[in-house]
């Protein structure tokens, strides 16, 4: 870890925040494919389904 | 082969799930490599002392909040000359991208400026255009989300971003236009004068690479579910309609 002095706090709550923001629009950017994926799925097998 | 192939969705689901698993490892090595060089690596500067190492966040967070902007801009454009649905999608799926890029930028300059300018907030001119930038992200995503035409929403989405380009622009060349404001000028120039110090320098390309293609797989990757999404509101519509 480097010696970040008297402005510890202020480095690593920009990195944190940053990493954190990400990690939200990596995992929600997954979250919505993973949901639309699996409605798409069903929509098309009732679609296939013998009425 | 014409780069309008690409407008046919089964042809971009095709090329963009063969790309995306490297695009997208090869993002996350360049930005750990980035962030990990910047911040275990560079030495503190003589006057910021350890803020330095915000650089590596801010100034690519924020060269990719107005450049996102532009690649909107552009395939908006495309939707409304040429009418290709993928286009308009690619838009719509770059916005929250976009978005968490202008936030990046606003925080980190917050926190940044709070210890050099002695302020979390100014209302200088650079500032306050990514703040109206930002607004516009929100009001871009607000208004795919109230209409519920796809089409219609495609048409007032991209006139949205025809007039929010001027903020984008703003944005970027705020500094060249009023000269004026707490903001410092660029960081990297082509002007060696100008330019940071090439210990600073070379992580920061390199993070500002990284975020690039971080963008470029959140792009492909969400632009692939908009053209599921899509498919399936069609579906849907010819269920209800039965």
């Amino acid at each position: 870890m480097p010696d970040l002095g008297r402005y510890a706090v202020e480095v690593l709550s920009a990195y944190a925040g940053t990493l954190l923001l990400l990690a939200a629009l990596i995992a929600g950017s997954i979250w919505k494919a993973r949901r639309v994926l699996r409605q798409l799925r069903e929509a098309e097998a009732r679609r296939k389904a013998p009425k | 082969m014409s780069i309008w192939e690409y407008a046919n969705p089964r042809k971009f689901m095709a090329t963009s799930g063969a790309l995306l698993p490297w695009i997208s490892g090869l993002a996350a090595v360049v930005l750990s490599v980035s962030l990990i060089w910047g911040f275990f690596f560079t030495p503190d500067d003589y006057r910021q002392g350890s803020t330095v190492k915000i650089i590596y966040l801010h100034v690519p967070a924020a060269i990719m909040a107005t450049s996102v902007w532009f690649m909107m801009l552009v395939t908006s454009l495309i939707w409304i000359i040429r009418r290709h649905h993928v286009s308009v999608l690619a838009a719509k799926a770059a916005a929250p991208i976009g978005m968490v890029f202008t936030l990046i930028g606003l925080y980190t300059g917050a926190v940044w400026g709070q210890p050099m300018w002695g302020t979390w907030w100014e209302w200088d001119p650079r500032l306050t255009a990514f703040l109206i930038l930002f607004l516009f992200y929100l009001g871009y995503m607000a208004l795919w989300e109230a209409v519920d035409n796809p089409d219609a929403a495609a048409d007032l989405t991209s006139v949205l971003c025809l007039v929010g380009t001027v903020f984008a622009v703003i944005s970027r060349y705020a500094l060249l236009f009023w000269n004026q404001g707490l903001h410092q000028g660029a960081s990297l120039s082509l002007d060696a004068e100008e330019n940071v110090a090439d210990v600073f320098a070379y992580p920061l390309w390199t993070a500002i690479a990284g975020f690039f293609l971080l963008f470029l797989a959140l792009v492909l990757y969400r632009t692939r579910t908009e053209i599921r999404a899509r498919r399936l509101k069609a579906l849907i519509q010819r269920e209800r309609m039965a």
